[in-house]
């Protein structure tokens, strides 16, 4: 059993990495937006929002196809979408066998564009978390004007998550080593499964209420009074203006041709 | 490998832009609300405790136990976070835990984050616990009632969150609500036992180990908000799936009505508490899926009540 949640920013010198983070989460909002307000069946739009992924990439020194690779986490969602090329009205292309079902032309082309959204979308963001670390996404987050508690609350979620991965991995284990079944004997009923995993989730919870009066205490001692303070990381330069007016302009270009066409 | 616990996490493309940005709209009142309440609530404790525990919750995730066939229950956690904590607490922690799941693991879409926040999240939180509330109410605070009241309280939290991911793919166009609905909601009945399993588990261990907690979260702020904030959010799905502007796709039942056998993919749903989860008589399939489901939700409600009661009684009777 391995959860491991391998951090996923890729240590590079290039200019990607050295781009305010501000100016990264705002273009890859906007490069998202775009991707879902393509209209359905424009195909170039979608290959050329995927060529300027796959050319970040190689500025950023991931190698050309390292989202891509990553890229199919979304794919068990698909299932949400697959009967769309049999409900949508429309001329039939195909019919599937034996069952007998036909596959629309409208169905198909919006099956189709749905898939691809959200393969961009995915890459899009990976593409962001390997060129930004998460403290410095929050930072921006907070620079944004997302208020200042809910960005703490995540930073301490971050900060706290690997270390009670590690309680819950050592309690599996502890589970997993305690529970030995000679062949042949019948499985333990459901329920009383259930509930031993609801004992270590209970156990799990005291722990961590504990740690949170603990972590409290500490922050205390070292002079907390309920407001947190940031040091300004960043410094916006000349060329985040450049970066994201040339990738702002370029979507809006590309929005516009393709309602256009 | 990271793993996702329910087929809940929305990712971007699956739904509409409008779709997407009711839903941001309605997460960040929502969400600026939870802020406002839990800073009343904890004070300057907020910031580490809900952080931590929005730890908690994630690594609580990871904690799962095997049923047939290779697949396993995990537990998704709004419906717990709120019953130790109250609905806006929960709010915020699972905000926060679906807030890292779709930034940092691409768990869940940027776009969409707000309809995630809102199935995953509040509606969860505020369904979970006025379910549960509502039962200890009737059937007493005793230990088994209290048991009874979390394992509903938390199946009850899984079938929300379904349902309301059903009607947001149906409103987007993604999937036509007669597929969509019954498909959702028979996968969820069946995971939601397991949400209920181990919440009752931990509530159990609670009320053994530490049974001021839980009476710190029955008094926690947000009974009467929960009603509200529930009510408000049907309401807005309802708007939303009947509203012609936000559907500008026709839901294809026709279509589909031409094509011989193929409703019969989401009435042959494998599992359900009602056969097939249709009822007969009822032609349509989303009005079929609907009574079904009110009829399994009064099912659960009414047996847990039930245990609650007579566990109350045989209490009262031994002295």
């Amino acid at each position: 059993m391995s959860f491991s949640l391998a951090a996923p920013f890729r240590d590079r010198l290039s200019v990607v990495h050295q781009l305010d983070p501000r100016a990264k989460l705002v273009t890859t909002l906007a490069f998202i937006l775009t991707v879902s307000l393509i209209p359905e069946g424009v195909w170039g739009a979608f290959a050329l929002l995927f060529l300027i992924l796959t050319l970040l990439a190689g500025l950023a020194r991931l190698g050309l196809t390292y989202a891509l690779r990553r890229s199919f986490v979304a794919l068990p969602f698909v299932l949400a979408a697959v009967a769309l090329p049999f409900t949508v009205p429309g001329r039939i292309v195909f019919r599937l066998p034996f069952v007998g079902w036909g596959a629309s032309e409208a169905g198909l082309v919006r099956f189709a564009t749905i898939l691809l959204r959200s393969w961009i979308a995915v890459q899009a963001a990976m593409l962001l978390n390997a060129t930004t670390r998460f403290p410095d996404l929050l930072w921006a987050m907070h620079a944004l004007r997302v208020p200042q508690p809910l960005v703490s609350i995540v930073a301490f979620l971050h900060r706290y998550l690997f270390l009670l991965l590690g309680e819950a991995s050592r309690m599996l284990r502890a589970r997993a080593a305690r529970s030995g079944r000679l062949p042949g004997t019948p499985r333990p009923a459901v329920v009383w499964q259930g509930r031993t995993a609801g004992s270590m989730v209970g156990n799990l919870f005291l722990r961590s209420l504990e740690r949170s009066e603990r972590v409290y205490d500490a922050m205390l001692a070292r002079g907390y009074d309920g407001t947190s303070r940031t040091l300004q990381w960043f410094r916006w330069r000349t060329a985040d203006t450049l970066a994201l007016s040339l990738v702002l302009g370029g979507l809006a270009a590309l929005l516009m041709l393709a309602h256009l066409r | 490998m990271y793993f996702s616990p329910l087929a809940l996490h929305i990712p971007d493309g699956f739904l509409s832009p409008w779709v997407a940005a009711l839903g941001w709209l309605l997460a960040i009142g929502i969400v600026a609300q939870a802020l406002k309440r839990t800073r009343r609530q904890l004070g300057e404790r907020q910031v580490p405790m809900m952080g931590v525990l929005a730890a908690f919750i994630f690594a609580a995730q990871a904690i799962n136990f095997p049923v047939a066939a290779g697949t396993s229950w995990h537990l998704m956690g709004g419906a717990l976070a709120a019953m130790v904590m109250g609905p806006w607490a929960a709010t915020l922690i699972m905000t926060a835990v679906i807030a890292v799941q779709g930034l940092l693991f691409q768990d869940g879409g940027l776009l969409v984050m707000g309809w995630n926040i809102l199935n995953m999240g509040v509606l969860t939180a505020f369904g979970g616990y006025a379910v549960y509330r509502f039962l200890m109410r009737l059937a007493g605070a005793g230990r088994t009632a209290r048991l009874a009241a979390a394992f509903a309280g938390a199946w009850v939290s899984v079938m929300v969150g379904a349902i309301a991911t059903a009607i947001e793919l149906a409103v987007s166009g993604t999937s036509p609500l007669a597929l969509a609905l019954p498909a959702m909601t028979a996968v969820h009945a069946l995971i939601g036992i397991g949400e209920g399993l181990i919440t009752m588990g931990a509530v159990a261990f609670l009320a053994t180990s530490r049974p001021e907690v839980l009476q710190a979260g029955d008094a926690a702020p947000g009974r009467r908000g929960a009603n509200a904030v529930l009510a408000g959010l049907g309401v807005a799905l309802l708007v939303a799936l009947f509203s012609p502007l936000a559907s500008p796709h026709p839901d294809g039942l026709e279509f589909v009505a031409e094509q011989q056998g193929f409703l019969e993919l989401g009435r042959a749903a494998p599992i359900g508490l009602l056969p097939d989860y249709t009822v007969p008589f009822i032609g349509d399939p989303v009005v079929t899926t609907m009574v079904a489901v009110a009829a399994g939700t009064l099912l659960v409600f009414g047996v847990a009540l039930l245990v609650g009661r007579v566990a109350a009684r045989r209490a009262g009777a031994g002295g």
